[in-house]
């Protein structure tokens, strides 16, 4: 009895990780080149929600999550043109891309589907439920590898640390964080149809429910590394689990106390034991030649 | 002067891009906007709810502009005013058989208190850990959620509600509808004595920001950490003050919110006010007088957005929220703007001059 718990923890600590670790690497590449990218929800959200429309019409979770990543790198885009383009501050233009987009879906699926905010069910079938955790789980050492041991990594990590440097060395910092900002998109819209089209059914009002913050957090949690950040999201993905799974096993706890023990831990971890952290030199600050 | 003029071109751009998305989805964009202002400012059912709506946005809106005066970004407004809210409750519950000029102030105390507390958290994480406010605060809305709920659950709720909500606070800390001393506004507009606080600490934070020598410490590490620190200010400090003061403005909220309107705390009351705030700070310039205008008019958006979910076909109230969105967008990407007012500047001084 005690196994079949642990191990079913276990898998559903890695499921429930699943979408955290796909936005957290994401923002990982837009982090590393210098673009702060707080807008983790909204990309997620943009994903969830688009994913189940294309879902339910096309019957298809492959073309559904297809859109969904399209849909994410529409609107990292909005964000990579304000931040690159025109200096917007970084974090205010995430934070009016998370609100944005928790209103654009509810005022779609009330267009579409005359509902409240989420979106038709999708048959059972039509359902990508494991994919994406080897997706993600793939994704990390490949990751690793993009960026420790390839030329784009370098350059990428060198329009993060000292843009002026990758500029002097001929490497095109506003094209290097146009890709970057992207690719967050892509990433964290399989995180977010992850939650629609996989571990659930249809796409709910603010389906990811603080996930993208929770992201990032995992990614500065992880210092910004591929390896760490992932098990940062294990961590996440663990106390939700353990959360679900305790609801009612310990009679005078309630669960909303296991809930917020990754929260704290991360504040205590933050504070205190992640030692000589620091983002990368150049986070947040517009780069003009 | 030029302070109005770029977020009043924000504004127009936002209001054309959401005109578009209406059209888009199959509504008369004109009439929408008829529907959405005309519902806002109708006396009195129109002015009041705006003003109501408008309250907690002034107060989280003060907040977050205190925190950006200092080069702080708080995203907690919305755990502190949680927070506040739970305490206030707690605190109004626990002062039956009190006389109300006891148990207003005390309840007043307590909602600034609680949210001062929970802004000073991370202020001093940052100061002494230098661990980044943003994620703190956002680690702290989280849990400021957890903890009101659990703690309601557990010691605050009447017996068989299924609701998510305290028991109701004494009658003696409910501070009164401003229907019930204003000639001509029914009282069944909740519209209360906080709005009158809220204008009042907008003048306070004014003193306190641009009179006073805290206040220019605050600005002046905001503007230039290393200089302020070169001229003696501990940087440190100003840090704590000011995402305390900051955290201690988001639990105002408390009081319109407990004191004024449901008289108890209510699970997810906050229609996301400590993100709002983020706009109404940054469309106010981080001015109290900005501050205000915004926020009265993201209140005119709220009150409006319910009138255009019910009477158009298919624009739903979440237009608020692109609304929103649209505006910080703009706001934030100002140079968009600027640059081609200085192009244009450029080329009529070139007509003008040869």
């Amino acid at each position: 009895m005690d196994d079949v718990l642990r191990i079913s923890i276990l898998f559903s600590a890695i499921r429930l990780s699943t979408p955290l670790l796909l936005a957290a690497l994401g923002g990982l590449f837009s982090e590393r080149s210098g673009v702060i990218n707080i807008a983790l929800e909204g990309l997620m959200l943009a994903g969830a929600f688009t994913s189940a429309v294309v879902t339910h019409y096309s019957a298809s979770p492959w073309i559904g999550l297809a859109a969904g990543i399209v849909a994410g790198i529409f609107v990292a885009l909005i964000h990579a043109i304000a931040c690159i383009r025109f200096d917007a501050d970084q974090v205010v233009t995430g934070t009016a891309i998370n609100i944005l987009m928790f209103g654009i879906p509810t005022l779609l699926s009330s267009v579409l589907f005359e509902t409240a905010g989420s979106t038709p069910q999708i048959p059972q079938s039509n359902l990508i439920p494991n994919a994406p955790i080897v997706i993600a789980f793939a994704l990390v050492p490949l990751v690793w590898y993009v960026l420790y041991r390839t030329p784009l990594g370098l350059r990428l990590r060198a329009a993060g640390e000292n843009p002026e440097a990758a500029d002097t060395a001929g490497a095109n910092v506003a094209a290097i964080r146009y890709v970057a900002v992207l690719l967050s998109g892509a990433l964290a819209a399989i995180g977010g149809a992850y939650l629609s089209i996989g571990q659930s059914s249809l796409f709910t009002r603010n389906m990811t429910a603080g996930r993208g913050y929770i992201a990032l957090a995992a990614l500065i949690f992880g210092k910004w590394r591929p390896v760490q950040t992932m098990f940062a999201c294990l961590l996440f993905g663990f106390a939700e689990a353990a959360s679900i799974q305790m609801q009612g096993v310990i009679p005078h706890v309630r669960v909303e106390y296991i809930q917020i023990i990754p929260y704290v831990l991360t504040m205590i971890v933050l504070a205190g034991f992640i030692g000589a952290s620091r983002a990368p030199r150049a986070l947040g600050r517009p780069y003009r030649k | 002067m030029r302070n109005l003029v770029f977020p009043l071109i924000a504004l127009v751009a936002a209001f054309l891009v959401g005109g578009v998305i209406v059209a888009v989805i199959g509504d008369d964009p004109i009439e929408t906007y008829r529907l959405l202002i005309g519902s806002a400012l109708s006396w009195p059912d129109g002015i009041g709810y705006t003003l109501f709506y408008a309250t907690p946005f002034i107060f989280t809106g003060l907040a977050v502009a205190v925190g950006f005066r200092c080069g702080l970004l708080n995203i907690g407004a919305e755990g502190q005013l949680t927070i506040a809210a739970f305490a206030t409750a707690c605190a109004g519950i626990s002062l039956a058989n009190v006389s109300p000029w006891l148990a207003i102030p005390i309840t007043c105390f307590v909602a600034v208190l609680s949210g001062a507390v929970w802004g000073m958290i991370p202020g001093v994480l940052k100061a002494r850990f230098g661990s980044h406010e943003v994620i703190n605060t956002i680690m702290m809305n989280f849990i400021a959620v957890g903890l009101a709920s659990a703690l309601t659950q557990t010691y605050f709720k009447a017996q068989g509600d299924a609701i998510l909500e305290t028991k109701p606070i004494a009658v003696a800390a409910h501070i009164p509808r401003l229907g019930q001393i204003l000639p001509g506004l029914p009282a069944r507009i909740p519209v209360n004595a906080a709005f009158f606080v809220a204008l009042l600490v907008s003048v306070l934070v004014y003193v306190f920001l641009w009179r006073t020598k805290w206040g220019y410490e605050i600005r002046a590490t905001g503007i230039n950490p290393d200089a302020a620190a070169y001229g003696g200010i501990s940087v440190r400090r100003q840090i704590v003050f000011a995402m305390t003061v900051s955290g201690g403005l988001a639990g105002m909220v408390a009081i319109n919110e407990v004191l004024g309107y449901r008289y108890r705390y209510y699970h997810g009351f906050s229609a996301q006010y400590g993100f709002t705030g983020i706009a109404v700070a940054l469309l106010g310039r981080n001015h109290p007088a900005g501050v205000l205008l915004a926020a009265v008019f993201f209140g005119a958006l709220t009150r409006g957005s319910l009138f255009v979910d019910i009477f158009t076909e298919k624009v739903s109230k979440d237009l608020v929220f692109i609304l929103q969105g649209l505006v910080i967008l703009f706001v934030a990407a100002e140079s968009l703007f600027r640059r081609q007012f200085e192009r244009w500047r450029e080329t009529e001084r070139y007509k003008k001059h040869g």
